[in-house]
């Protein structure tokens, strides 16, 4: 009885010491990126690549999802609104709640299962088939060629990304607003414009979206240069990295969240 | 200027307390193709990391070319680093690049050369190692023997004076591993440059390079000539020479004794 | 420096993602409502400002011609000091009154400004003389209840005087 409290104890002490361990190290590597912010203004084309397999790739998820959670987002607003007569109100629903929240904070878990595992797995297998080892070797900084470019290209895409969500999912929320249910389309916009307010609403929707661009990015960046150089490290690493970005977005949101309402 | 280019000065290296070496000297004279041998797990591999500067000594230290490996800032070490070209043991290729790119990479990475030099150069090392017209093709698409000589074509790209291999003959076929040993005597003789080979395959070794160091328990147990060595009666170095199963390097890793064992719980 | 297919893919993705960043500010956002240009300050001070918040627009005759700026408490005279950001194409006279609507029934609130005669334009610095304070929903009710509670009594009197 107390052995087994004993082992608890000790354990959840390891797992804390552990944890803080990483973050420490997941600045440390953050702090590298930030040293070789110049090399990467040298070589734009790398970014430019890391963007095609993190943002491009993403596009076909993003709209598709963000279509579908428009539409659903219209028809249950219709569904409740109708009850109080103001079925009109639909498109202020549906484009608040995508950009405020949904936009930023769905791309943002899409992107972790997207893009974040992509970047973990193929840093995780660079480490295990010794590739960072032979940049090293070669006098070349892993850090600066393989990490920055990606991270860069993380933090661009997400807030793309999010805008491209909340916009497609009030065209979504239009598709069923106003040709399927017939709310009429000029109060359909006219009533989002009054209501959806461009600094409060959008700006913060898209700094929100920056902010998990960084967290994401840098957790599957940190995974996949941490994982060890096994099968099972790697894929352990991939999943951590899911689990890991969607706490730390849905946590950061409400943090974020609660800043912007206050100010 | 020293004739060794490359010197391990009484250095000991461990993880976490157990020590992988203890008390390692050697050297590499300039032009000559060196042999580093051991057993599995002796730690030849670690002793290249440690030239490299990957890792760090717990006591003593590296010298290239006159400069300590260890004490060097990250500039110094990338500027030690320029001279030298490793070879790891799978060759480590950068699977998201075809093979030309491969053989580009340090080139476009540590110079401004325009295009059509550096497919000169490129055009070069891939030719040096008969890899000529593979050259579009990507890295999963090799064999291991092709994959390894891209590797070295990669390694060598920009003429270091210092080559290591990391096991270059694991899993090749024997034509390929012939292919390979001449690779490594002709690069080294023709670049001017040092190769360092850790290996242990004895045979394919014994027939192109100049000096062997043999490691065993974190110390050099022997050195000399490949026929120094041959003829050498030293237990150790006639039981690994001979790939005799028993002997001074003991067939079994340190257990209880093995009657007691399989009789626990029975009573004797 | 040759041109690739990815270049051309991220090129259409940046595309894009501007895009809907100025769909989302023109479209669904407000962005062409409220950044009109030049604006001049007024302020008024309002016994209750009910629930006026910051950004609440400001309409004459119906049309959104500013908004509010910011909103502090007097501690001097107990009042709320309301600063309002007008456009500068509209002009009013110094005698305009201000007013705190409600859109519809439980809408948000709004300011409304009246003009009033004086020839004299209202200047950036301001302030609005004639105010009218939001109307308090429990005070209203509260004022109807005691109405109706009096008007039974002096129909009570009457009937007894009869």
């Amino acid at each position: 009885m107390f052995k087994g409290l004993q082992g608890a104890l000790s354990s959840l002490g390891h797992r804390v010491i552990e944890g803080i361990w990483r973050i420490g190290a997941g600045a440390r590597l953050f702090s590298y990126i930030c040293f070789y912010l110049p090399e990467i203004f040298k070589r734009p084309r790398l970014i430019v690549r890391e963007i095609f397999s993190t943002g491009v790739l993403s596009l076909l998820i993003i709209i598709v999802s963000a279509f579908f959670v428009g539409m659903v987002l219209g028809l249950q607003g219709y569904n409740t609104l109708q009850k109080y007569g103001s079925s009109e109100s639909i498109g202020v629903l549906v484009a608040l709640s995508l950009v405020r929240e949904l936009g930023p904070v769905v791309t943002a878990l899409l992107f972790a299962g997207r893009a974040g595992t992509a970047i973990t797995a193929e840093i995780g297998l660079m480490k295990a088939t010794e590739q960072l080892s032979a940049m090293e070797m070669m006098a070349v900084s892993p850090v600066a060629r393989v990490i920055a470019p990606r991270f860069w290209a993380g933090v661009i895409s997400m807030p793309i990304l999010a805008a491209l969500f909340s916009m497609v999912g009030v065209l979504g929320g239009y598709f069923v607003a106003v040709p399927i249910v017939g709310v009429d389309s000029g109060a359909f916009w006219s009533q989002m414009q009054a209501s959806v307010d461009f600094r409060d609403d959008i700006v913060n929707g898209v700094m929100k979206s920056l902010v998990f661009g960084v967290v994401c990015t840098m957790i599957a960046l940190f995974e996949g240069y941490d994982a060890p150089p096994t099968a099972e490290g790697v894929s352990r690493a991939t999943t951590r990295t899911v689990v890991n970005s969607s706490l730390a977005v849905l946590g950061l949101d409400f943090i974020l969240t609660a800043l912007m309402i206050g100010a | 200027m020293s004739d060794n280019i490359v010197e391990i000065d009484n250095l000991s290296f461990g993880y976490k307390g157990r020590l992988l070496h203890k008390g390692i000297n050697m050297v590499f004279p300039r032009g000559k193709v060196v042999a580093i041998m051991g057993g599995s797990g002796s730690g030849k591999t670690t002793l290249l990391r440690l030239i490299g500067g990957q890792l760090n000594p717990n006591v003593g230290e590296v010298r290239v070319d006159g400069d300590v490996v260890h004490k060097q800032s990250l500039d110094g070490l990338y500027q030690l680093r320029r001279k030298m070209g490793m070879l790891f043991q799978f060759g480590a290729l950068f699977t998201d690049l075809s093979v030309y790119e491969n053989v580009a990479f340090p080139i476009r990475e540590h110079t401004d050369l325009p295009e059509s030099m550096v497919r000169d150069f490129v055009m070069l090392k891939l030719n040096a190692v008969g890899l000529r017209g593979a050259r579009n093709l990507m890295p999963t698409e090799l064999s291991g023997g092709m994959a390894r000589r891209v590797a070295l074509a990669r390694a060598v790209a920009l003429d270091p004076q210092i080559i290591m291999y990391d096991e270059p003959f694991a899993g090749l076929d024997p034509i390929s591993m012939g292919v390979v040993c001449n690779l490594i005597r002709s690069l080294n003789d023709a670049l001017g440059a040092t190769s360092i080979v850790v290996t242990h395959d004895v045979h394919e070794t014994f027939t192109f390079v100049d000096y062997v160091y043999f490691v065993s328990g974190g110390v050099v147990v022997a050195e000399g000539t490949p026929e120094e060595l041959t003829n050498s009666d030293k237990p150790f170095v006639h039981q690994f020479v001979h790939g005799e199963a028993d002997g001074p390097v003991p067939f079994h890793y340190p257990a209880p004794d093995y009657k007691r064992e399989v009789l626990r719980g029975h009573d004797v | 420096m040759e041109r690739t297919t990815i270049d051309l893919w991220v090129g259409v993705f940046l595309a894009l993602g501007l895009a809907a960043i100025f769909g989302l500010a023109l479209k669904v956002g407000n962005l062409t409502s409220s950044n009109v240009g030049e604006t001049y300050t007024v302020t008024a001070a309002f016994e209750n400002i009910g629930g006026l918040k910051p950004h609440a627009p400001v309409k004459s005759a119906g049309v959104v011609i500013g908004r509010v700026d910011g909103i502090v408490f007097d501690s001097k005279d107990y009042e709320a000091k309301v600063t309002i950001k007008l456009d500068k194409r509209y002009q009013f006279s110094k005698e305009t009154s201000a007013s705190i609507f409600t859109a519809g029934l439980l809408g948000e609130q709004y300011i409304g400004l009246e003009t009033g005669y004086d020839e004299e334009k209202l200047q950036s610095g301001d302030k609005i003389k004639h105010t009218q304070s939001a109307v308090v929903l429990e005070k209203m009710i509260s004022q109807f209840l005691y109405n109706k509670a009096s008007d039974t009594k002096s129909s009570d009197t009457s009937k007894a005087a009869e």
